[in-house]
């Protein structure tokens, strides 16, 4: 055990991985620092340094450094899933899937069940997403929703570096394809993460924080925001319940339902979008299969409806914010009661 | 606390120094006239905690060893017993909040100390504190070792010199059950906890899950680390391997305290070593923690999650299962070690929680009349977490040695 990054954390799983089954491969767009560019190879190690070491432990075989054109890595990685390898491509950012969804949507996704079973797909996509990080529209999409939509998918939301490491390995052992989401804010945020390699299932919630008057739903970077909430709302007397989900698909809607039954309250946070999102889905999941134990209407802290701004003072209040999700637990509590929300 | 067993008063015995029951604190020394109460530092790794409940009001008179208040850091919720005698006269810190270790939680005096003193001695007390960084033990982690050829986990603290304790813990666990007790020790002997093979941060590779076969994991980590001889401390099933320890290498015993030991009886509660391996999920896995105490609100969701961050390590739930085959069958056990333990020839002792709800406290009873059994009530199979304080003066007794 020892302090690590959330960097730190995906780095050690795919080495641990690689170690173990010479069938994992990783392969992407600079990712041991550019095929062909001056200076040392590995200089990089990936645009945020996530894949560093890899190329000179484990060579060119192993450690493919692609061309710019998603829809042809991504296809070929599926191929060799498919064929018999366990590749993790990396899709730089997750507003690329534009360009090779074709890939993901129509064949990865599919082989499986249109080969009735008899193929199996151990792809894992990684990809960074989420605002914050000053990158404009077209680089801090969260897009899990997307993925989500699609059966034959999973979809993993690593909260912390524990969990990254965990569902990373867990992910690269699946035979099924996972999407696997790295928010580009936290790459630096550090905490105990064991040495040795472990799993985390898939489909197995998170309960971070236990309460007895509301409960939180968070995805990916926002539950350390739901838990910061939870711990300041716990000050002043309002107990929150806060579940990661960890993955969207499968989606454990049994601890969910579970923890709506015993507080009575649900408020949903989500990076993505509000329409077609995770905080609509869940706010459907709960009002058709808990709505007797709702003590209040159920509130949803999502960005707006519109591209990320490029302003950073646009940005800033353009993501969801410890302070309004107190202020929506806030309002949850006092639902029904004639004082007013402090 | 009761003491059962006839024990004899020959002054070469070590457990002579004690007087009578085992009482939990020394009684008598004169109380100075005001005295702080300040958050105490349960483990080596504590560095706050926070003061969930006052058990007394101003103005009560509080004695030694009386339960004051409950505290929770982020590895256990537990009371607080008092270390000091008179009459509270301020509370410091409030319901709720998170201090340091070391700062002032309150104040006791005797009666008739006046108000002004008593606030001069707070506004004194607030103006030279400093918290201490790692609360006074930065430096001292858990590492990992090669003994044996095998990867141990270990966290060591205390002298060099001196009567070395080793602690083991029990099936599941792994070094931090001993938080609450290593750290007591810590001033007068060399302190070792180790995680047994298939537990915590060591190896998950194990020749047979057989208890001899641990004994002979702690044999070689007392080799590597030039133990000669110790004191073992184990608990549960850490017990059955200090006890086959004592029988197989008799010289590298000094003593033995065990704590809920396994291998006494034949009934073990079957269903809580079926549940603790077979459930990945948090809230499924609580309620078969609660069954090792006598207070299921002493189980925090972080003692669950450590529990699961061991169980997904790469072969953590293949070395548990070992374990379990070769020690326990349904609700029995397949060790037995009693009729063994009149055979050693060091000191043993025995402390065991009357609620006990996985290995009964009944397994106490009949035991050879030199061997010495503390049971202690409101307390549950982790007896050494939820009342330290009895137990760190049982195993104090046996370091007197």
């Amino acid at each position: 055990m020892s302090k690590k990054s959330y960097r730190q954390a995906i780095n050690e799983a795919l080495r641990q991985e690689m170690e173990r089954d010479e069938r994992v491969i990783i392969m992407g767009e600079d990712i041991s620092g550019g095929t062909g560019a001056a200076g040392d190879q590995d200089a990089w190690g990936g645009p945020l340094g996530v894949t560093k070491g890899l190329r000179p432990q484990f060579g060119p075989d192993r450690v493919l450094d692609t061309h710019l054109a998603e829809i042809s890595f991504v296809g070929a990685a599926a191929g060799a899933a498919l064929t018999g390898l366990r590749p993790v491509v990396e899709l730089m950012f997750v507003d690329f899937m534009g360009v090779c969804f074709d890939q993901i949507l129509n064949q990865t996704a599919k082989f499986r069940y249109m080969f009735g079973g008899k193929a199996v797909t151990p792809l894992v996509i990684r990809t960074m997403y989420g605002a914050g990080f000053r990158a404009a529209s077209q680089h801090s999409q969260c897009l899990y929703p997307v993925f989500t939509h699609i059966p034959g998918l999973k979809v993993a939301l690593p909260s912390n570096a524990y969990e990254a490491k965990g569902l990373l390995i867990q992910a690269i052992r699946d035979d099924d394809p996972v999407i696997f989401f790295e928010h580009k804010a936290m790459y630096d945020d550090e905490m105990e993460v064991p040495d040795e390699p472990y799993s985390i299932p898939f489909g197995e919630a998170n309960v971070t924080r236990e309460g007895d008057d509301v409960t939180i739903v968070a995805f990916g970077r926002m539950v350390n925001l739901a838990n910061q909430a939870a711990d300041s709302l716990g000050k002043h007397g309002i107990s929150c319940t806060v579940v990661d989900p960890r993955t969207t698909s499968p989606l454990d809607t049994e601890t969910i339902l579970e923890t709506v039954a015993e507080t009575g309250r649900l408020v949903v946070i989500d990076e993505a979008h509000p329409r077609c999102g995770m905080a609509s889905d869940i706010a459907g999941l709960v009002a058709e299969n808990a709505f007797d134990s709702l003590k209040a209407p159920i509130k949803l802290v999502t960005a707006p409806h519109v591209p990320v701004p490029f302003s950073p003072a646009l940005e800033d209040i353009y993501i969801p914010s410890v302070a309004k999700i107190e202020a929506a637990v806030r309002a949850a509590v006092s639902h029904g009661s004639k004082v007013a929300a402090e | 606390m009761t003491v059962e067993g006839e024990r004899p008063r020959r002054a070469a015995n070590w457990w002579e120094d004690d007087a009578g029951d085992a009482a939990p604190v020394e009684e008598g020394k004169p109380m100075a006239s005001i005295r702080p109460i300040t958050m105490p530092k349960w483990g080596l790794a504590m560095e706050e905690g926070m003061l969930a409940r006052w058990a007394v009001d101003v103005g009560a008179t509080i004695t030694l060893g009386q339960e004051i208040m409950d505290i929770e850091t982020t590895k256990i919720a537990n009371v607080f017993e008092s270390p000091v005698t008179g009459v509270l006269r301020r509370r410091v810190v409030g319901e709720g909040d998170t201090v340091p270790v070391g700062a002032l939680l309150g104040v006791v005096s005797e009666p008739d100390v006046p108000d002004a003193e008593v606030d001069d001695f707070v506004r004194e007390f607030l103006a030279g504190f400093e918290p201490v960084a790692g609360g006074g033990a930065a430096a001292i982690a858990p590492e990992t070792i090669e003994a044996g050829g095998r990867r141990i986990r270990r966290l060591k603290a205390g002298p060099d010199t001196g009567l070395p304790v080793l602690f083991l813990h029990g099936f599941g666990a792994d070094l931090t059950t001993w938080t609450l007790n290593q750290a007591a020790l810590a001033d007068e002997h060399p302190v070792h906890a180790i995680d047994l093979p298939g537990h915590g941060g060591s190896t998950k590779d194990l020749a047979d899950g057989s208890v001899e076969a641990l004994a002979a994991a702690v044999r070689d980590y007392m080799d590597a680390e030039e133990l000669e001889t110790a004191h073992l401390v184990g608990h549960s099933l850490g017990a059955a391997v200090a006890v086959t320890m004592a029988l197989d290498a008799p010289s590298r015993v000094a003593g033995l305290t065990l704590v809920a030991p396994a291998g006494l009886g034949e009934e073990i509660a079957g269903d809580f070593i079926a549940g603790f391996i077979a459930e990945s999920r948090a809230r499924k896995l609580r309620p078969y923690l609660e069954m090792l105490v006598a207070n299921p609100d002493r189980v925090t969701a972080d003692m669950v999650e450590d529990v699961l961050k061991f169980k997904r390590l790469d072969g953590a739930m293949a070395a548990l299962q070992s374990i379990a085959d070769a020690n326990f069958a349904g609700d029995s056990q397949r060790l037995s070690l009693r009729d063994r333990l009149a055979d050693i020839e060091a000191p043993v002792q025995v402390v065991w929680g009357e609620n006990d709800r996985v290995l009964p406290a009944s397994h106490a009873k009949g035991l050879p009349a030199h061997i010495p059994v503390t049971t202690i009530p409101d307390a549950g199979h982790i007896v050494h977490m939820e009342k330290a304080t009895e137990v760190n003066a049982v195993i104090a007794r046996l370091g007197k040695t």
